[in-house]
């Protein structure tokens, strides 16, 4: 049970320059309720990510695992409790919110790349025109990260021409541009073909290895394991269990992680 | 025991696919005799062609008496269209009543309308800001004075006296150009998250469209007058302008919806999660695909409004079909058998020839936007 059935990218981590400053909070979720409607989707939620984190959440699906990193960036509003996004708290307040946003990078499980507009002008829009960055800079920086995802080739087709892990790691960069704080990961490999799984995985690792603050919401257990400080595990709108990564996989204390990790992991 | 292994030791070169039998004989084949009934239907199709053509083109051409032919001529017992009662006519249709000395104003306009509107359609030239402002800015008010005159010398000509084509085109550009951002706005409006600009996007939108347009025009025209204070005038052809332009903006609007509700919602999230705010979002991300989707609806629009243009008769202004009209009943001089019916058809080719050029470029437009699935 200890071997993760998920694709298993080799590289070690070298975990001395990721130290965690535990001064440095970036994202603090305190007694955080959510509804639809009527249905009480996340419960009681109490989440503190350090600065330079990488935190995988886990769980089944409609757990509520995506309705909270969505509710980190404020695509999805919170009914009660407080979430605080580098000292910033998310209230109704619109500039608060675009404010938090520019330092938050989300990537999407469907990538939700602009299909009219080019490689290039993805990557650069939001930079030009949110950060006010000059078109040139915009596009050095763009082509700077289209290199680290090893598509800089690409720059100039329509996302509807690339692969889906192209449009993946289109998408890390388009987010990459933006120079976030914080990197949100929505399922990102669970729309991808079982061979463009690794190559998206690779960049989320490197980016790990530079220091980046991460919450990862995924089904890659060999991902978690080799990469995450913590995982997070969630059940039914409320975080049952966390741990590190090799006492999760190993010794899980819930009965319900207990079932959850026996399904997954063969 | 059979041996169920199996590996491919070459690998099969894709090779092109084999020729298909090319030709006029193959194509007809393919094409017009391929079953028995598609035998029947092609030569059905043959014979009504051969009933139908022939008489046409005598009337059209063939008995046709050109545009230097006389009266006479068209009077005669088989005469077909009376083309010199168009040419002869031509200036009261493109200009209505607009003094004659002074055609050459509205020549100016359409020159120059033709000079800045050509550039501008051909997605190759340069200097698309610069045209864009000439177009929306400076022609409109230089035009207007043109037209009106009462500035440097030009002599007045009320706005009764316009008439022709030049109406038609008037009412259909300023429509056309005032209309499209006016139903971008009600349609954003309509999905807004605010109920007071929602409901007055919703009521003003549910209230056009359900009335007719003649009906618009008649309130315009006959009740504005009894709310304004006694003496006001509004022009009527200012009122026939804002009428047609309010009546196509609520189509619009609905146009533009449809294609806004075609955008994924997680185009507005990976918009929302760059942190670019509303007018950004729709500027850059939703507007431009919402708007390719709905190409075909929009240019539905405007050759509808190029169209309904002639119902502004009611208002008592002289379009292209009114002038033909009107002309068709008073020119007692052109009276034959077949002047109407020139009279009338000549109108439809014009109507016809603009309305099929907005359908081309559309179809144009659509493919050289279609840059987001192309492989």
């Amino acid at each position: 049970m200890s071997q993760p059935s998920e694709t298993t990218v080799e590289r070690s981590i070298n975990t001395s320059h990721m130290q965690i400053s535990q001064t440095d909070v970036a994202i603090d979720v305190i007694n955080m309720h959510k509804w639809y409607g009527d249905f009480h989707v996340l419960r009681d939620i109490n989440l503190r990510v350090m600065s330079g984190e990488r935190i995988v959440i886990a769980g089944p699906s409609g757990s509520g695992k995506s309705t909270l990193i969505r509710c980190v960036n404020r695509l999805e509003e919170h009914q009660e409790g407080q979430i605080i996004v580098n000292g910033t708290e998310l209230t109704a307040d619109l500039k608060r919110i675009d404010d938090v946003r520019r330092e938050v990078g989300m990537v999407f499980q469907h990538f939700n790349l602009f299909p009219h507009l080019t490689i290039l002008q993805n990557l650069t829009l939001a930079p030009i025109w949110v950060r006010g960055t000059p078109k040139a800079e915009a596009e050095a920086t763009a082509m700077h990260y289209l290199e680290r995802v090893k598509i800089p080739e690409q720059a100039h087709k329509f996302p509807g021409q690339l692969s889906g892990g192209q449009q993946q790691r289109v998408a890390i960069a388009r987010s990459l541009c933006m120079q976030p704080k914080i990197m949100l990961f929505d399922e990102p490999t669970s729309a991808l073909d079982p061979e463009m799984v690794k190559e998206v995985l690779e960049v989320m690792i490197s980016l790990a290895e530079e220091g980046m603050t991460m919450i990862c919401v995924t089904h890659e257990m060999g991902f978690a394991r080799q990469v995450a400080n913590r995982v997070i595990f969630m059940d039914q709108g409320q975080i049952i269990e966390q741990n590190e990564p090799e006492a999760f996989f190993s010794n899980p204390q819930h009965e319900r992680t207990k079932l959850f990790l026996s399904q997954i992991l063969h | 025991m059979t041996d169920i292994g199996y590996v491919r030791s070459d690998i099969v070169d894709a090779r092109p696919a084999p020729n298909r039998t090319s030709g006029p004989v193959a194509w007809m084949r393919t094409n017009l005799f391929s079953t028995p009934f598609d035998t029947v239907l092609t030569v059905l199709g043959i014979l009504f062609l051969l009933w139908v053509v022939p008489p046409l083109y005598g009337f059209f051409f063939g008995n046709a008496v050109g545009p230097n032919g006389t009266v006479e001529e068209c009077r005669m017992i088989n005469a077909g269209a009376c083309w010199a009662y168009i040419s002869s006519e031509m200036e009261f249709f493109i200009y209505g009543f607009y003094d004659i000395p002074e055609q050459w104003r509205p020549n100016i306009v359409f020159a120059l309308g033709a000079l800045l509107l050509t550039p501008l359609l051909i997605p190759r030239m340069p200097f698309k800001r610069t045209n864009i402002v000439l177009f929306l800015v400076i022609y409109p008010i230089l035009s207007y004075f043109l037209l009106a005159g009462g500035v440097f010398g030009l002599k007045v000509i009320p706005t009764e006296k316009w008439g022709g084509l030049l109406v038609t085109l008037i009412i259909s550009v300023i429509g056309i150009t005032l209309s499209f951002p006016l139903g971008i706005i009600l349609a954003l409006g309509r999905q807004s998250q605010m109920p007071i600009i929602k409901t007055v996007c919703v009521g003003f939108i549910e209230l056009i469209r359900a009335v007719p347009l003649i009906t618009i025009l008649f309130m315009a025209s006959i009740m504005l007058p009894l709310f304004m204070p006694q003496g006001t005038t509004v022009d009527k052809f200012l009122r026939a302008l804002v009428g047609v332009t309010l009546f196509t903006s609520a189509y619009m609007a609905e146009v533009v919806r449809g294609g806004l509700q075609a955008i994924p919602r997680g185009q507005y999230e990976a918009a929302e999660s760059l942190g670019m705010g509303y007018w950004q979002r729709m500027w850059f991300i939703i507007l431009p695909q919402a708007l390719k989707h709905v190409i075909p609806g929009i240019v539905n629009s405007f050759i509808a409004l190029f169209k309904d243009t002639s119902l502004v008769y009611i208002v008592g202004m002289k379009d292209l079909l009114e002038a033909v009209k009107t002309k068709n009943d008073s020119a007692l001089e052109w009276q034959s058998a077949n002047t109407a019916t020139t009279g009338y058809l000549f109108a439809a080719m014009v109507f016809w020839v603009f309305c099929f050029g907005m359908s081309r470029y559309s179809i144009y437009m659509e493919n050289r936007l279609n840059t987001g699935y192309k492989r």
